[in-house]
């Protein structure tokens, strides 16, 4: 519903009320704190990452490329690859999940939604290391689901999903899919119903009814939940590193080592800078592309 | 082909605690425009989302053009829908819209093209193909509604208060043009409306509900001058009522000797059917048909009742008098503005009213 039709005069005054005449004045508390926190630290990476690993770990103030070319090295590769195709795997995963729930929650009478919303949220009440660490109890090789399913007599010998990638998966699964649900719930929530209806009378099946009307429609809210699984999912450290074992790691695992282990300040400045650029790139062609198809001629109208 | 469009037989409904249908059975002919009124929660639009398909009925049946459409889902039924809020799809254009049903029906693209131009050119949109909804004044929405669901020459077109967003003059016109559009295409339309005056000017049959219950079913003119229910004649159009007892009865004429009037007072009125002398019966009487006059004037009129005006209210057409009978009684007569030289009554003044026996309806109780 519209509020600026209904109460024109209503909208002149909550204008009047709320906004100070220095509008500007409301960005400065947000703009230190990034500034201080974020854009410097960032410039020091960008630095840094020009910078070579001094002998003990130090920084030694040089101007080279020797970083980036560096992270070109197939092993380094791999990794990105790795991380990339893990996340994405993750965020399709969490769409599957995610997309039938935040559905459903959005269509129930709206004073059932809050508790169900509640349930989502629940959680991020208890610390994430805690919960990964349950997971690890729950996944092992005499953890809950091999005991459980070699009781029911299901399997003969456990299964031994902990410390590969299919365990990391599952824990950044279970980890960002509220972020997925929570923006598809809002995109859900504004969707009159009557135009589902309107699809299925004119002759839609459940399954075009959801591609020509639903995901179009609440494709703002795709696009933020996908956004906000895959980029958390691309930098992950402490799922891969809890639950992937030695063998699979991720970017973010090797940014820590290389920060923290190898004591290579330069080269993982260098890392986390290209997977920067790698996570604006794909956000730039996603809206060139999304800005280019914005009136799609149907199909009929292009012949 | 058979010759009901669309017949429900004995159909039931329960929302919940309540019965929002309760057995309806009725039969709609092919090519008419039926619209179904009542107020809101008469089940009107329930009965209309079963034909639809959202919805299916806990007893009874309903046959499309013969066939039962028992757990066929809408999207399978030659039924198209105008939803009250029109539902436009906000993504697509015009165009898109109209062509959303013959794309799904995967109709070849040159006929789409034709159909879509066609449909467009009846609903006079001509130009504005590839507007997007939100572009659209209401009216052009609902014409847009209208061509989308009217494009796939569905068995029955289902209209959902087609005319409510609209205002009153734009509301007039498309009235119009919804008959006439219509009966150019000729198919059967079903339009559910709580608006009176919608119902009585479109449609071939009306069909009135209330509270799940079907009251009565006939032509406008049927429903609005031969109301069978004091519920149809009130909610048709104003209406006067009188309560008494029938005093004679002399063939198809009867007496009624009225509770809120002076003992003297009888009322010559038509008989109906089945009533004996003693029986209850109420009076229904349309404000129109009552004509005023300053002296006793006896020229044809089977009844006269002396009155005084309490109200007159200028309609601009018509000049609308609030009446006292007695205390306890009061009617309203609508007289219209025909003549500058035509007689003006004052509040206070009194007045004759006149009226012929066969203009008044006797409900017995």
């Amino acid at each position: 519903m519209n509020l600026e039709v209904l109460s024109p005069d209503r909208r002149v005054s909550v204008r009047a009320v709320l906004v100070p005449r220095r509008p500007g004045l409301l960005l400065l508390p947000a703009l230190v704190w990034l500034g201080l926190f974020f854009f410097v630290p960032l410039a020091l990476m960008l630095a840094i990452s020009f910078a070579w690993r001094g002998t003990y770990g130090g920084v030694e103030w040089t101007l080279s490329l020797a970083n980036y070319v560096n992270v070109l090295d197939p092993l380094y590769l791999k990794v990105f690859l790795r991380s990339v195709l893990l996340a994405a795997v993750t965020t399709a995963v969490c769409l599957v999940l995610g997309f039938p729930i935040a559905y459903y929650i959005a269509r129930l009478p709206a004073r059932r939604q809050g508790i169900w919303l509640l349930l989502v949220m629940i959680p991020f009440w208890t610390n994430f290391l805690v919960r990964t660490y349950a997971w690890i109890f729950i996944l092992r090789t005499e953890g809950l689901v091999n005991t459980v399913l070699i009781s029911l007599g299901l399997i003969g010998s456990p299964i031994d999903v902990l410390y590969t990638e299919t365990a990391i998966v599952i824990g950044l699964v279970y980890g960002y899919l509220p972020f997925m649900i929570l923006p598809l719930y809002a995109a859900v929530e504004r969707l009159p119903p009557s135009l589902v209806e309107a699809a299925w009378d004119l002759y839609a099946s459940r399954w075009a009814v959801l591609r020509r009307v639903i995901v179009p429609l609440t494709k703002p809210g795709l696009v933020a939940g996908c956004i906000l699984v895959f980029i958390p999912s691309l930098g992950a450290f402490m799922t891969p590193d809890l639950m992937g074992g030695a063998r699979t790691m991720m970017i973010g695992n090797l940014i820590q080592h290389e920060f923290l282990v190898a004591r290579d300040w330069p080269f993982g400045s260098a890392i986390s800078l290209v997977l920067m650029a790698l996570v604006l790139l794909g956000l730039a062609i996603y809206l060139r592309v999304e800005g280019a198809g914005k009136r799609p001629a149907t199909e009929w109208m292009s012949r | 082909m058979a010759e009901s469009s669309v017949e429900l037989r004995d159909v039931s409904k329960r929302h919940g605690d309540t019965l929002a249908v309760d057995r309806v059975s009725l039969v709609i002919r092919r090519g008419e425009f039926f619209a179904i009124l009542g107020p809101s929660g008469s089940g009107k639009t329930t009965i209309l989302r079963m034909l639809a398909g959202f919805e299916s009925p806990d007893a009874g049946d309903i046959l499309i053009d013969g066939r039962s459409v028992r757990g066929v889902p809408p999207n399978r039924r030659s039924v198209n829908l105008v939803f009250q809020t029109y539902a436009l799809f906000p993504h697509l254009t015009v165009a898109g819209n109209i062509a959303f049903g013959l794309e799904m029906r995967r109709v070849p693209a040159a006929e789409i093209a034709a159909r879509v131009a066609e449909a467009l050119d009846m609903v006079r949109l001509q130009g504005k193909q590839d507007r997007l909804p939100a572009q659209l004044s209401g009216g052009e929405q609902q014409r847009v509604a209208l061509a989308r669901a009217l494009v796939n020459r569905p068995a029955v077109l289902l209209l959902d208060e087609p005319l409510g967003a609209l205002d009153q003059q734009l509301r007039m016109d498309m009235q119009v043009e919804l008959k006439t559009i219509q009966e150019r295409v000729g198919l059967t339309f079903i339009c559910v409306t709580h608006h009176q005056e919608e119902a009585l000017t479109m449609s071939d049959r009306v069909a009135v509900m209330r509270q799940g219950r079907l009251l009565q079913v006939g032509s406008p003119r049927d429903i609005y001058e031969a109301p069978q229910s004091a519920f149809v004649a009130n909610f048709i159009g104003r209406s006067n009522s009188l309560t008494g007892r029938i005093e004679t009865v002399n063939g198809l004429r009867c007496t009624l000797r009225a509770a809120d009037l002076p003992a003297a007072a009888l009322v010559a009125a038509t008989c109906p059917a089945g009533a004996g002398i003693g029986s209850p019966a109420t009076l229904m009487l349309r404000p129109e048909r009552l004509h005023l006059s300053a002296d006793v004037q006896v020229d044809g009129y089977d009844n006269m009742l002396p009155a005084r005006v309490c109200k007159a209210i200028y309609n601009g057409s018509e000049t609308q008098y609030l009446l006292a009978l007695s205390d306890r009684l009061s009617w309203q007569v609508l007289v219209p503005n025909v003549g500058n030289g035509q007689k003006r009554f004052q509040p206070g003044e009194s007045v004759f009213l006149r009226w012929r026996a066969d203009d008044a309806v006797v409900m017995p109780e």
